[in-house]
């Protein structure tokens, strides 16, 4: 049972949606999977009198890839992410990110657009997200406005989303054909969430690293694009000392707190570590 | 207060309709309006399973969906499982193997297990403890657990 009450509604389209947040303002609150968002409404994190419930909203479903732009609806499930065959043909590093999270009963119903929406510096989609560059489509009673993801997180839980938008869409440039990727996450458990993440996808030619992108999880209060880190790649051989070089760069770049998951030192470490998996396994792939 | 929803869905098989407040999760309702007490509530907040269901073939947490969400889908709980008098092969081996003690996750994993045998009916022993790590036992040790999902799964392929 959540202890606050709340009018809960189910509209059909995103302008029936749009119209229930303009009336209700910040009392309105829309709801996807459910996953992040009724465990805080039960633990009196959240309340809201309205809670708008997108789940039968069919334009905010669906994966298509089309030329060099993949679309991900908003409320696409990590279970749907993760069995999409386009989807690991043209980006695989988002079912090894999705694979990651928690678990099946969690996967079902957590959607990509809860998940980059929530604001949560632990949940695992906006780092990604970082490092694939994405762009998300917000729209509003203005209108639609696209932001980059990279643009998107201000604080935990704080982004540029206004409490009238909704996240329709994610959009994402296809990574070049041979782009080496990994997703690496240190956890306690299956079902936690991360003590250190990293997103890594490299281009190489001729022994050259020609691109590279690093993203970190749940090392700052906002997922963290390592800008630096990428760049010392770039032009280098990926030997030890570019890579030891990127490793300190994205070190200076995350902020990490001491929590349960350990103090601030061993998040440190571990994020050295798991950065140089990634990068490792992105080297590894790349083709 | 809010007002109270009518829902009409499908619970193992039935068409069941209930009134319930906003505020209410499915494992509510099951629980407390609907009188099968199968699913358990272990912590609320979707970390143990104890409370797993399907809806649409989907493995999900009851804790976490709302009442009010469940209008028009099929659920099937562990009350489901048995044919009348009859124990599913799963339920057999549980027991057989004592792959239970205090039995509160029980519910939780039969229905997550006999979902992955309807979708997977030759799991490796990895399939089998990756789709199960989002039900915790503190009892068994799970390895328990693990043998009886392989051994019916083998068992159930040889009589099909
Ligand atoms: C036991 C457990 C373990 C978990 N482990 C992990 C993990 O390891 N990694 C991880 O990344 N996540 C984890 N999660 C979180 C899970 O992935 C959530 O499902 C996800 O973070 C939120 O997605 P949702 O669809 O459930 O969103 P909801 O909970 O419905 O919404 C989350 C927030 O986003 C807003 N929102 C949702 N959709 C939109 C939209 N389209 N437009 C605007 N705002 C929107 C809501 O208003 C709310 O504020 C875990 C959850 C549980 C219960
Ligand atoms: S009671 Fe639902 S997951 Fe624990
Ligand atoms: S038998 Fe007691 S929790 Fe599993």
């Amino acid at each position: 049972m959540i202890p606050a009450g709340f009018e809960y509604h189910r509209p059909a389209d995103v302008a029936s949606a749009l119209a229930i947040l303009t009336t209700h303002g910040d009392e309105a609150r829309v709801i996807a999977g459910g996953h992040s968002l009724i465990p805080m409404m039960k633990l009196r994190m959240a309340e809201m009198g309205h809670l708008v419930d997108l789940q039968d909203i069919t334009e905010l479903k669906g994966i298509s890839v089309d030329g060099d732009t993949i679309t991900i609806g908003a409320m696409t499930t990590q279970h749907e992410l993760i069995t999409s065959d386009a989807l690991a043909e043209a980006a695989p590093i988002i079912r090894e990110a999705a694979l990651v999270i928690a678990d099946p009963q969690v996967r079902y119903m957590g959607t990509i657009g809860g998940n980059v929406a929530n604001g949560d510096p632990g949940n695992d989609m906006p780092g990604l997200m970082q490092c694939l560059d994405a762009t998300y489509i917000l729209v509003g009673p203005d209108g639609m406005r696209p932001v980059a993801a990279r643009e998107f997180y201000e604080a935990a839980y704080f982004t540029a989303r206004e409490d009238e938008e909704i996240l329709t869409q994610i959009s994402i440039p296809r990574p070049a054909p041979g782009t080496g990727y990994a997703y690496e996450k240190q956890k306690r458990k299956i079902g936690d969430y991360a003590t250190a993440a990293s997103g890594v996808m490299l281009t190489v030619a001729g022994g050259t690293c020609t691109s590279a992108s690093i993203a970190m999880t749940n090392l700052a209060d906002t997922p963290i694009w390592a800008e630096a880190a990428g760049a010392a790649l770039v032009g280098s051989d990926l030997g030890e000392d570019a890579i030891t070089a990127a490793i300190a760069a994205a070190k200076d770049a995350i902020d990490p707190v001491a929590d349960n998951r350990g103090p601030v030192e061993f998040k440190m470490h571990v994020a050295g570590v798991i950065l140089r998996r990634a990068i490792d396994r992105a080297i590894a792939r790349a083709g | 207060m809010s007002k109270k929803f009518h829902v009409s869905t499908t619970v193992n098989g039935d068409p069941v309709e209930f009134l319930c407040d906003s505020r209410e999760t499915v494992l509510d309702v099951l629980r407390d309006r609907l009188s099968l007490t199968g699913a358990k509530e272990g912590c609320g907040t979707g970390d143990c399973g104890a409370c797993s269901i399907t809806v649409d073939d989907r493995l999900v947490c009851a804790c976490l969906m709302l009442g009010a969400e469940a209008e028009g889908k099929s659920i099937e709980t562990v009350e489901g499982i048995a044919a009348g008098e009859d124990l599913h092969p799963l339920q057999k081996r549980f027991i057989e193997y004592a792959a239970l003690q205090c039995g509160i996750c029980t519910p939780g994993i039969l229905v997550a297990a006999k979902n992955l045998l309807e979708k997977h009916p030759d799991p490796t022993e990895e399939q089998v403890r990756y789709w199960l790590a989002g039900n915790l036992c503190r009892c068994t040790g799970y390895d328990k657990i693990i043998r009886a999902v392989m051994d019916t799964a083998a068992e159930m392929r040889e009589a099909s």
